[in-house]
């Protein structure tokens, strides 16, 4: 890979949260859902407990998602969200934490990898996380992300292999994101009985963070993983709260994530 | 690299399904010189699909377009349409993967159907994913599969087609791939279904050229097949790409016409993107969103097409050319009319393209058309935009 790991915008800020002994908060909210203006708020909103940021391109076709982020998915589009849009939100929203765009892949070669490259590098986008672009599946974006100031966020499932998580942590920047189940994004009550064991295996071929995803939803949930993971990522049930409750409704829904993960204890 | 054509294909998938697609790769790599496998296999097209399908000359069809046309008649397959020779390979795959539980999408109906059957015979659980749009299309095939023991899922989300019930068949996928094998319906998703499809459609192709070259003495002029997703292109197609002599025609669905943006002419007016697994031509907006598609027919009416299809629109190998559905129901009433046979809506498209070469065809043209599905089911459809009884 071209970069190295002094040049990640994602390294510092985990150097920062190890010395703190804090796991991360790592928020996804789908741009321009509920609304542009409203998203812009959400985001500065959830920034107060959040680590990193994942902004979300609207997709027509989320074959990875589950009925939440479809539905605003599709509300977002509807309301003329797009790539573009994204980077312009991003760029007003002028966040202080670093930002990782999680998208499919065919909207960014819509608008081209290397203008998309050269303007998330523009505006200080730390991470790109392809939601359709396993490892090894294209070397020409992956070469292209690799060169990039941009880490490249790779996704790691609970079906994959073990000579194939190697292969994929090999290449992997900025952190690991373990996907927690089978599945598509979305609450779930609970967490599946192997996790713990999956972060001990992706912790055995990265030294890379781990952060975890797919199903996290409550406060519980979150403090099981604090100490386990480096790095919580909630999607499906903030943008549920987001869309019942509004911002306001989002930042308390954070914020309750934010102190079961701080709580004392927490880490056992 | 392997899973690509050209730089078509490919395998851009969510993470979770990567062991899944290898070991389906695996499998199937290891089965492809396996004797028992392909005996097995060809037992079920002969005894219970009842291949070889014949061909046919279209006596009355050739005199009207200055061509001798004859028909490959995968009409005649059990279930109605070349589907099933695809679903019976899978569901031997299934089989020897282990696998219980069996998912498809399907936009008119004919591959649900196929994999219903399929299903019954081999003892298989079965969910059919169908936009809910085609369910209200295509009720009667929908009870088929009912009456097969399937259960059919309607897809109410996005465009309520072919499309999204893709995109739910990948999500069940998803969910449950240690326990389900996905048997995607034509040459399209991620490697290896492109290839795989491709193979076990070839059949077609395979008996044709024997057909053709054994009662006509020479091989075709043209061969002309539809192209959705281009699974019986495919088939056909695969049996004469070795013989420069001869042109290869897929004809695409223009709808209301390919300047009204409501067609499913994908290699003819769109451009190269990622949808379902594959990097392929793709109907998309300025902001790579892919765009409705549109078809009188709901097994054209698909944004993307298969990545082999592409690869030879690329290389000139294959011409694509489309038709409307005016032009397509026009071909379908003359089919009926003239030959005794009611094509599917889809099928109609090919024929459509063969008419309006009429008086265009060189002298002795002898033309080969995928007859790829027979339309009983599409009788109520026709019979609503025709103005006929209901």
């Amino acid at each position: 890979m071209a970069t190295t790991l002094s040049d990640s915008r994602l390294t510092p800020a985990w150097a920062e949260l190890a010395a703190r002994g804090r796991t991360a908060l790592i928020p996804y909210l789908t741009a321009g859902y509920p609304s542009a203006e409203t998203s812009l708020e959400a985001l500065r909103a959830a920034e107060q407990d959040a680590d990193m940021i994942e902004v979300g391109v609207p997709f027509s076709d989320p074959l990875a998602d589950g009925p939440t982020i479809q539905r605003s998915t599709f509300e977002a589009l509807r309301q003329g969200m797009t790539l573009a849009g994204t980077l312009e939100l991003i760029a007003r929203a002028g966040l202080r934490r670093p930002v990782i765009v999680f998208s499919y892949l065919n909207p960014i070669l819509r608008y081209g990898l290397d203008r998309f490259l050269r303007d998330a590098d523009a505006l200080g986008v730390a991470g790109l996380l392809l939601t359709d672009l396993p490892a090894g599946s294209d070397s020409v974006v992956e070469h292209a992300v690799h060169a990039s100031s941009l880490d490249l966020i790779r996704l790691i499932a609970p079906t994959t292999r073990a000579e194939r998580l190697a292969a994929a942590a090999q290449d992997a920047e900025g952190f690991v994101y373990l996907v927690a189940r089978l599945g598509v994004t979305g609450a779930t009550a609970s967490l599946a009985d192997g996790l713990r064991a999956s972060i001990a295996q992706v912790r055995r071929a990265t030294p890379l963070p781990v952060a975890v995803g797919f199903g996290i939803s409550t406060p519980a949930q979150a403090a099981a993983l604090a100490g386990l993971a480096d790095g919580v990522v909630v999607g499906s049930a903030l943008v549920d709260a987001l869309g019942a409750r509004g911002v306001a409704g989002a930042a308390e829904f954070l914020g309750g994530l934010r102190r079961a993960l701080d709580a004392p204890g927490a880490d056992r | 690299m392997q899973g690509r054509f050209g730089p078509y294909g490919g395998r851009y998938v969510p993470e979770t399904l990567v062991a899944a697609l290898d070991d389906l790769t695996a499998l199937y790599d290891a089965v492809r010189s396996d004797p028992a496998f392909w005996a097995e296999y060809e037992q079920l097209l002969a005894e219970f699909v009842g291949r070889p399908s014949p061909i046919t000359e279209a006596g009355r069809l050739g005199a009207e377009v200055g061509a001798t046309v004859v028909l490959k008649r995968e009409d005649l397959n059990h279930t109605g349409a070349h589907k099933i020779n695809n679903t019976i390979g899978q569901g031997l795959l299934a089989r020897r993967m282990g696998k219980r539980r069996i998912i498809a999408e399907t936009g008119a109906g004919q591959h649900g159907v196929a994999t219903a059957t399929v299903c019954a015979r081999f003892g298989l659980d079965c969910t059919v994913y169908m936009g809910a749009e085609d369910v209200a299309r295509q009720a009667l095939n929908v009870y088929r599969m009912q009456l097969l023991g399937a259960t059919v899922v309607p897809v109410e989300s996005g465009t309520r087609t072919l499309k999204d019930a893709t995109n739910e068949a990948l999500r069940d996928w998803v969910t449950n791939v240690p326990t389900t094998h996905y048997i995607i319906g034509s040459v399209v998703g991620p490697d290896p279904y492109p290839r795989m499809v491709r193979d076990f459609q070839s059949v077609i192709g395979r008996e044709a050229r024997a057909q053709v070259t054994g009662r006509y003495g020479r091989l075709p002029s043209a061969v002309v097949a539809c192209v959705g997703g281009g699974s019986n292109a495919m088939g056909i197609f695969a049996g004469f790409l070795d013989d420069s002599s001869v042109r290869l025609v897929g004809v695409e669905a223009a709808g209301e016409g390919l300047g009204s943006g409501r067609h499913s002419a994908t290699l003819s007016a769109g451009a190269p993107g990622v949808l379902h697994g594959s990097l392929s031509y793709l109907l998309q907006d300025a902001d790579g969103q892919v765009a409705p598609a549109h078809s009188v027919s709901a097994g054209l009416d698909y944004p993307g097409v298969g990545p082999e299809h592409s690869w030879l629109r690329d290389t000139g190998r294959v011409a694509y050319e489309s038709a409307t559905d005016a032009e397509a129901l026009a071909a379908f009433q003359t089919v009926c009319r003239l030959e005794g046979i009611i094509p599917a809506l889809e099928t109609a498209h090919a024929f459509a393209y063969v008419r309006r070469m009429a008086g265009r065809w060189p002298p002795d043209a002898l033309v080969l058309v995928c007859l790829s599905g027979r339309g009983d089911k599409d009788v109520a459809h026709v019979a609503a935009l025709l103005g006929g009884p209901a």
